[in-house]
């Protein structure tokens, strides 16, 4: 079971309804980064889609990422403590590469509300002009189809994900992302693992602050590139806020409890 | 004489050609300049009006359609696409 100060926080899983990822910094060690590089560029065992993760990769250096107390605090509080390995990638964007990824989701429409987490974990310092990952924020309730957007090339208030070595970034399933080029000599590396939840989504999380009025700030972020859209997004957190915390009348402002009142009194 | 298309799609806040973009993609026909994914982080005009008045010629609209009952609450691709494009010589 993760200590307490491993699991996210009522904010932090906020922070990830709104905006459909988190990013930690320094999580993995110097010394595990290497070993885990190593292991990127010989390439790593692909177990079966569907078994337990709990086990997997015993003896490794991955395995002893995934067993981190951060990363099992992350884990925990999203999808449970023992989740299904759904698969992984390890991605390579070649040296001088000029052309971005299109713009993609990793899954298929989706119209559960439960979600599959994404593990982004890169091993080596990954600096702008290397990429990395960039990520479109509250992107992941729309309901696309992998690759349907890769029309779009820029949105208002997209982020790359430029870090240090050891940085890992969790995702919802649904977000919208692409690996960006890679300007310099050298091989860039990404790991990214998917898992699936095998308990209820329901306060998996330390709930201690889940009173903090910072909740709702979080819960309410805008996103510039909605545009119009702004409203529906935040009925899209709502649902899965109510979801997380089995408050089925949590609100944000007046939004779905005035579509919730049907009076049927007849005066 | 040889006319090359170049096409600027810009998505906006609103269907008012007015409102601000929000997304953009720029794909050049005449083979001078190369656009990707993450490229820029500012929009090239604030809003479809803006581009028009640097003289590129709206070819597209939007249609809007109401919502499909059940799927009011949907969100999916920016829904106010304009597509827009300037042709230019490319002297072959």
């Amino acid at each position: 079971m993760p200590n307490k100060e491993d699991l996210l926080t009522t904010k932090e899983v906020a922070k990830f309804v709104a905006d459909g990822f988190l990013r930690f910094d320094d999580v993995v060690p110097a010394e595990l980064n290497e070993r885990a590089l190593a292991e990127m560029e010989a390439g790593i065992e692909r177990p079966r889609g569907g078994d337990p993760l709990t086990g997997m990769w015993e003896g490794t250096a991955i395995g002893d990422v995934v067993r981190l107390p951060k990363i099992q605090g992350i884990m925990a509080s999203l999808v449970g403590e023992d989740p299904l390995y759904d698969h992984h990638a390890v991605h390579i964007v070649p040296a001088n590469r000029e052309e971005g990824q299109s713009w993609h989701a990793d899954a298929i429409i989706d119209t559960r509300t439960p979600f599959d987490i994404q593990f982004f974990y890169f091993a080596h310092d990954t600096p702008r002009e290397m990429g990395g990952t960039m990520m479109l924020p509250g992107s992941h309730y729309r309901r696309i189809s992998e690759s349907d957007i890769a029309r779009y090339q820029n949105f208002l208030g997209q982020v790359p994900m430029v870090c240090k070595a050891g940085a890992v970034m969790v995702a919802h399933h649904g977000i919208w992302h692409c690996a960006q080029p890679n300007l310099t000599d050298r091989t860039r590396y990404m790991f990214k693992l998917r898992l699936n939840p095998t308990v209820r989504q329901l306060r998996l999380w330390n709930t201690d602050d889940i009173d903090d009025p910072a909740v709702s700030g979080e819960l309410n972020a805008n996103h510039r590139w909605y545009g119009n859209e702004a409203r529906l997004e935040v009925v899209n957190r709502i649902k899965l806020w109510r979801f997380l915390t089995g408050d089925e009348t949590y609100d944000l402002g007046y939004w779905l409890s005035r579509l919730e009142n049907e009076p049927a009194l007849v005066a | 004489m040889a006319l090359r298309q170049k096409l600027l799609v810009l998505y906006t806040h609103s269907p008012d050609l007015n409102s601000t973009t929000v997304a953009w993609s720029v794909y050049d026909g005449t083979g001078e300049q190369k656009h990707t994914t993450g490229d820029s982080e500012e929009a090239p005009y604030s809003s479809v009006v803006a581009a028009m008045r640097d003289g590129w010629r709206v070819i597209q609209f939007p249609q809007q359609h109401p919502a499909y009952p059940g799927m009011e609450y949907n969100t999916a691709y920016l829904k106010y696409e304009y597509i827009l494009e300037q042709l230019e010589d490319v002297g072959e």
